[in-house]
């Protein structure tokens, strides 16, 4: 599918632009359960061909988040009940302040890092496992590995990207982590248990004999669009398809996404105005999420995908 | 309600106290004050374990013995279970296997992603079902989703999960200490107790005010060992006092009823090792590692 005059990412934005009308469903936070920061903003050493917010070294459309910014957020998050607490990006450990972060965040609450986990060397690996040992919390490394071969890795997330992954999961298993692995579904579902059955069989050979694998559906917005397809005008979410459906398996329902300027309805929609809720955590607390990105129907099909739990629906696997 | 009506008639004909239990919510000062409560944790058709669990905590002083939910599940011929409850007259909060089993729905609300864990969950689900008789199913149906009594001068709620959600886990590790303060005073209690982890923890929150995880006593907590736990609580100078009893009960012969019913070897496995062998998804890291699979 070719790409509309200026971009995939051009029209995205400009369907986006108008606030909400009275047509556009909403879920209102039920309580905030998650928090996630877009530690790394939009930078990332990888230029993934399915990343759905287009990432890449010179993508600085978002900018690192500092420590403080990350602290200020910590602080409300205790009054607001926050359970979890997440960092992505972009690759978080692009940002240099990362492990002080997740230093302060550990003495609040468990965190997951989204990583590609290819700037993981073993003194990284080593010093994450400390803070983990040292909090009453968990620390989840989750991993992106989107092929069980270096060639169906890297046609997705580039050159080189298998090898340098395969040696940062090691590293992370050797210092004590079960990484949860990651992989987006680039192929028909039936398929799905051979695949399982691959990713543990390379994963045994770096000594990883107990590993979670999560498989997440795409995402057709950002990149992907442009490498598969993007969604159709009727792969929306409806007033009518809300009736007897549990607003609860939407993230929204249950989290907000902080960036270094704003806080996001989710952490996918990240580029969306109309899903930019506030300046403040707590003012983003306040107002429902719109759901009329096109990215929401997925999250209606699948559940909450990007927790770590699956949601209830079962259906992201 | 037909079964919650049976079985406040059985109890309003052996004695004139008033019952110690009713669906929640309702005043604290219709309460009946306790002193000393043994919680039992999922259960999951470990008939064996829940026998001697009751026998150990009437033992200890237990003035009220009460059940977290989660009956069936696991282990063999869950209406064993059932009757063991009923005689015993110990009052249960509703689970989600119980509510799934009483309703008929299609899997146990555990919320299970990953295929393996998925397939067990089905093994384990479709046994009891099809193993639950219809008069412990109607039973089932009527379990109130929370306790609320007084120990002492306490407050407690007895849920399954948490006050918010029947299928919510709250695992040590995951749960920060300011969550679980807005959990237990939104609940307007002193003390949260609950299970649904099969892990038992707890945590101060302040003076007298506490969240217990009862753990369970279906299955050991991942630690190697094949005893399973329960939990004891007082109130002593307005101070929760609490404990995790351990029970030994006769792992073998439970392990030989589940092989004769033809349950799999993965479910028989951690009853006798102690390890966990499914149902692995929803661990969080810390409680992972601590265990074998």
């Amino acid at each position: 599918m070719d790409p509309p005059p200026g971009g995939w990412k051009a029209a995205a934005s400009a369907g986006s632009k108008s606030a909400p009308g009275p047509d556009v469903p909403t879920a209102p936070l039920e309580a905030l359960d998650q928090l996630w920061f877009q530690v790394s903003g939009t930078v990332c050493n990888l230029r993934c061909r399915h990343c759905f917010i287009s990432c890449a070294p010179d993508n600085h459309s978002f900018w690192f988040m500092t420590r403080e910014q990350v602290r200020d957020a910590l602080e409300d998050s205790v009054e607001l009940g926050v359970k979890e607490y997440y960092f992505t990006g972009g690759e978080p450990f692009m940002n240099h302040e990362m492990e002080a972060i997740l230093a302060d965040t550990l003495e609040l609450g468990p965190a997951t890092v989204l990583t590609n986990a290819t700037l993981m060397p073993r003194r990284r690996a080593r010093a994450l496992a400390r803070l983990a040992e040292d909090s009453l919390y968990t620390l989840e490394m989750r991993v992106s590995l989107d092929g069980i071969t270096r060639e169906m890795n890297d046609a997705i997330r580039g050159e080189g990207a298998f090898d340098r992954c395969v040696e940062g999961t090691a590293e992370l298993v050797d210092a004590g982590f079960l990484p949860i692995i990651t992989c987006m579904r680039s192929w028909p579902e039936a398929e799905t248990e051979g695949y399982l059955e691959a990713f543990r069989t390379l994963l045994a050979g770096l000594g990883y004999h107990q590993p979670r694998i999560k498989i997440l559906p795409p995402l057709l917005i950002g990149e992907e669009a442009k490498r598969t397809r993007g969604y159709e005008d009727t792969e929306r979410i409806t007033h009518e398809m809300l009736h007897g459906f549990d607003l609860g398996n939407l993230l929204c329902s249950r989290a907000r996404l902080v960036t270094a300027r704003g806080v996001q309805a989710c952490p996918i929609l990240l580029e969306s105005p109309a899903a930019r809720l506030g300046d403040t955590l707590a003012e983003a607390a306040s107002k429902p999420a719109p759901l009329g990105e096109s990215a929401c129907f997925t999250c209606y099909l699948s559940g909450s995908i990007c927790s770590n739990t699956g949601s209830t629906t079962g259906a992201d696997r | 309600m037909i079964a919650a009506r049976e079985q406040d008639g059985d109890r309003s004909e052996t004695t004139s106290a008033p019952p110690l239990w009713r669906p929640g919510p309702f005043a604290t000062t219709e309460v009946p004050e306790v002193r000393k409560v043994a919680a039992f944790g999922g259960i999951y058709s470990n008939h064996r374990a829940l026998e001697v669990a009751i026998a150990d905590a009437t033992e200890r002083g237990a003035d009220l013995l009460l059940c977290l939910g989660d009956l069936g599940a696991f282990g063999p011929h869950p209406d064993r279970t059932a009757e063991i409850l009923r005689q015993a007259e110990i009052p249960v909060v509703r689970g989600n296997y119980d509510d799934s089993i009483a309703r008929g729905l299609d899997d146990c609300q555990c919320g299970y992603t990953d295929p393996k864990d998925n397939h067990y969950a089905r093994i384990s689900y479709d046994y009891t079902l099809a193993n639950t008789s219809p008069e412990h199913r109607a039973w089932m149906g009527s379990f109130p989703d929370e306790l609320r009594f007084r120990l002492g001068s306490l407050e407690v709620l007895a849920v399954h999960g948490s006050p918010r959600r029947m299928n919510e886990f709250l695992w040590e590790t995951t749960t920060p200490t300011h969550f679980l303060d807005g959990l237990v005073r939104e609940a307007d209690a002193d003390v949260v107790l609950g299970t649904h982890t099969g892990i038992h923890w707890s945590r101060p929150l302040g003076p007298g005010r506490w969240y217990v995880n009862a753990g369970a006593l279906g299955r050991p907590p991942n630690d190697g060992n094949p005893e399973v736990w329960y939990a004891m609580l007082e109130e002593v100078d307005g101070e929760l006092v609490h404990e995790f009893i351990p029970v030994s009960y006769a792992v073998e012969a439970l392990a030989n009823e589940m092989a004769d019913e033809g349950l799999p070897e993965e479910f028989i496995e951690t009853i006798r090792t102690g390890w966990w062998t499914t149902c692995l998804e929803v661990l969080p890291g810390k409680e992972r590692s601590r265990g074998r699979h």
